[in-house]
């Protein structure tokens, strides 16, 4: 099967500035991609490339099987919510519909009708008067009803409060299931994605710091604690993420393949917050660790 | 997405076309007035000879025209600041170009259709306008004695403004993405280009005329005033003095005696020789000359002493003009210019979008 997004050694600079460097992904179709990282970590960057609306400076990115790109085949298949999500604030919601059957060969004008019905938004509203909810869900319908096979969003809940957030997830999950869809959406926060995500890829410092099945990345992380002992005392096929000492212990987070038989350690599960944060942190420590090499688990 | 573009724009299309008509019925009220006066009074006293007063009469009618002229004046830049900068500038400037560019419509096609769109009805407003103040000040053009006083409020030359000046708008907004911006600098160029081309491009489009004569001394106590040019309506570019060695030294028919002054002044040098001052030394054939002057104008001797010793310095009037049957070749030639210009600028506006935004 043909990968919903697969990069290679994929960068964008802007200036003198790598947005994002060294990027290498392969993201199965058929999944929720959640794009963890913390503020300017170059997800929307990613993303941007992703649909399009970016070059790449380096590298090479494939979409669906086909390089994105400003052709009408290609924008066809990928839906995009950008962030803060834009809409024209002079057009009415029902205005909003027509545009996307007016510029959409596919257009679902039934299916967006129904949505917008079932929010309760008024289709004579104007877009600039709807408030950061309304405006998110209009933005998702008008990006669902295109029927894409793919579908970007760039922090959609990010200005959302928390019913508004879960009722976004909500109406984004039950899409899944209607239309087979691939979705990437990315945040700030791992908690937001956590519900709906089954792969994650975490970027930060511009680059892919991890990326993976969820539960794959929950299975090979893990934290061990016990006397203190030096990093390298560790087995060599154990990958230290991030470690912490005191005068008589020692604590690890480490992934490794198999389980951990040495009975000196007290091997605790990891929540994904957990990992992540882990990742991040390492990443912000030192860029020399990045150049370890990209863990990337396929 | 020609749908998408007139739904975002037909306001302020209905807006324009809207003013049009208004202005449209307001010319149409008082314009046939305007011919009957013509009819009635210009025409008869034309067949009968001089009638400077009855055409002045007429002219100084034009309480609409001072008005409408300068509506044709600003509505190009209007169009380029309302219309062409924030085209594209408030869709960058929003982020809504986020939401346009990835529906199934290529960036190509989505400029080239809002460029088609609102490019047309730019210039189909600045048409309608010139066509109805053509029409309406036609009889006063007829006894106006600067025709080209009037050249960038008539005629097609303001469908070539309203097209350069919407495509600059649009390059500034892409360029800069950012509404304000973009319209300062549409302004400030297109202001710019526009008085440049009026003053240092439109005069030497085609080569102009000249009129060469020997430059004439005054006889009285005012200046001559120049040359006039062969036709009342031709359009005077410059009215230059040059001396034998084909120098300026002056203009309007006289020579340049200091910073901002003008005029003859003549008399004796010392040595036996006379001196116009400005041009050079004859020989003092007419030792009378220092009794002229006082305030009572000059005798007629020192008149004729004056031209002599001009004639001799071989000082000549050379007027530059363009003849008024270059009139509409110089606007088609002109708005040629401005519509190449808008082309280039159009063309720009593909190359930068592709460059830039991938």
């Amino acid at each position: 099967m043909t990968a919903a997004l697969a990069t290679e050694g994929l960068g964008k600079r802007y200036g003198r500035r790598w947005a994002l460097s060294d990027c290498t992904l392969e993201v199965p179709p058929g999944r929720v991609v959640g794009l963890v990282g913390p503020n300017g970590a170059g997800k929307t960057t990613l993303l941007h490339l992703t649909v399009g609306l970016l070059r790449p400076t380096a590298g090479s990115i494939e979409v669906l099987g086909r390089p994105p790109g400003d052709n009408a085949g290609q924008i066809g298949r990928v839906g995009f919510v950008a962030q803060q999500t834009p809409v024209y604030s002079r057009l009415s919601v029902a205005d909003h519909l027509r545009l996307g059957g007016w510029l959409n060969p596919q257009w679902d004008a039934e299916a967006a009708r129904r949505r917008i019905s079932q929010l309760g938004l008024d289709p004579d509203q104007r877009a600039g008067r709807l408030s950061g909810g309304e405006r998110a869900q209009l933005a998702l319908t008008l990006a669902i009803a295109k029927r894409p096979e793919l579908l970007i969003l760039d922090e959609p809940v990010a200005s959302l409060d928390p019913l508004a957030r879960r009722e976004f997830l909500q109406l984004l999950m039950s899409t899944v299931v209607e239309h087979e869809v691939s979705i990437v959406l990315s945040s700030h926060l791992v908690a937001d994605l956590e519900r709906v995500c089954d792969y994650l890829v975490v970027l930060a410092s511009s680059r892919v710091q991890v990326a993976g099945d969820v539960d794959d990345l929950l299975a090979a992380h893990r934290r061990l604690t016990g006397p203190r002992r030096d990093a390298s005392a560790l087995p060599a096929d154990y990958e230290v993420i991030e470690e912490s000492h005191t005068n008589v212990q020692s604590s690890f987070i480490v992934r490794c393949a198999g389980p951990v038989y040495d009975p000196a350690w007290t091997v605790e599960e990891l929540s994904l917050e957990d990992v992540v944060l882990a990742y991040m942190s390492r990443a912000r420590s030192g860029a020399g660790l990045a150049r370890r090499g990209l863990s990337v688990l396929r | 997405m020609i749908a998408l573009s007139w739904r975002q724009f037909r306001t302020q299309a209905a807006l324009a076309f809207g003013l049009l008509a208004v202005i449209a019925v307001a010319l149409g009220i008082t314009g046939p007035a305007l011919v009957h006066l013509y009819d009635t009074s210009v025409l008869p006293c034309q067949a009968q000879g001089d009638c400077s007063l009855v055409t002045s009469a007429f002219a100084g009618r034009d309480h609409l025209l001072q008005d409408l002229g300068t509506v044709l004046v600003v509505v190009p830049g209007l169009i380029g600041l309302f219309w062409g900068a924030p085209l594209a500038a408030r869709e960058l400037e929003t982020g809504t170009y986020q939401l346009a560019w990835t529906q199934g419509v290529t960036r190509k096609r989505w400029l080239a259709v809002k460029l088609g769109l609102v490019g047309l009805a730019s210039v189909a407003v600045a048409g309608l306008l010139s066509l109805m103040v053509t029409w309406w000040s036609s009889p006063l053009d007829r006894v106006s004695a600067d025709l080209f006083a009037q050249f960038g409020q008539r005629g097609i030359v303001p469908l070539g403004y309203a097209a350069f000046a919407f495509a600059l708008g649009v390059c500034a907004g892409l360029v800069l993405h950012r509404t304000v911006p973009a319209m300062a600098v549409t302004l400030a160029v297109f202001v710019g280009i526009r008085l440049a081309v009026t003053n240092w491009v439109r005069p030497y489009l085609f080569a102009p005329l000249r009129l060469i004569t020997g430059l004439k001394a005054p006889s009285g106590n005012s200046l001559g005033g120049g040359l006039t040019p062969p036709r009342p309506g031709d359009w005077v570019i410059s009215d230059q003095v040059v001396n034998a060695a084909g120098r300026v030294i002056g203009q309007d028919g006289a020579i340049n005696l200091g910073p901002g002054r003008l005029g003859f002044m003549f008399g004796p040098a010392g040595d036996g020789r006379v001196a116009l001052q400005g041009a050079g030394t004859c020989p003092n054939r007419f030792p009378a000359l220092s009794g002229a002057g006082g305030g009572q104008g000059p005798t007629p001797a020192f008149v004729r002493a004056t031209q002599e010793c001009v004639t001799r310095l071989g000082l000549k009037e050379v007027l530059t003009y363009q003849p008024t049957y270059r009139y509409w070749p110089l606007q088609w030639y002109e708005t040629g210019i401005f519509a190449g210009l808008a082309l280039i600028l159009a063309g720009f506006c593909f190359w930068w979008l592709r460059r830039r935004y991938a």
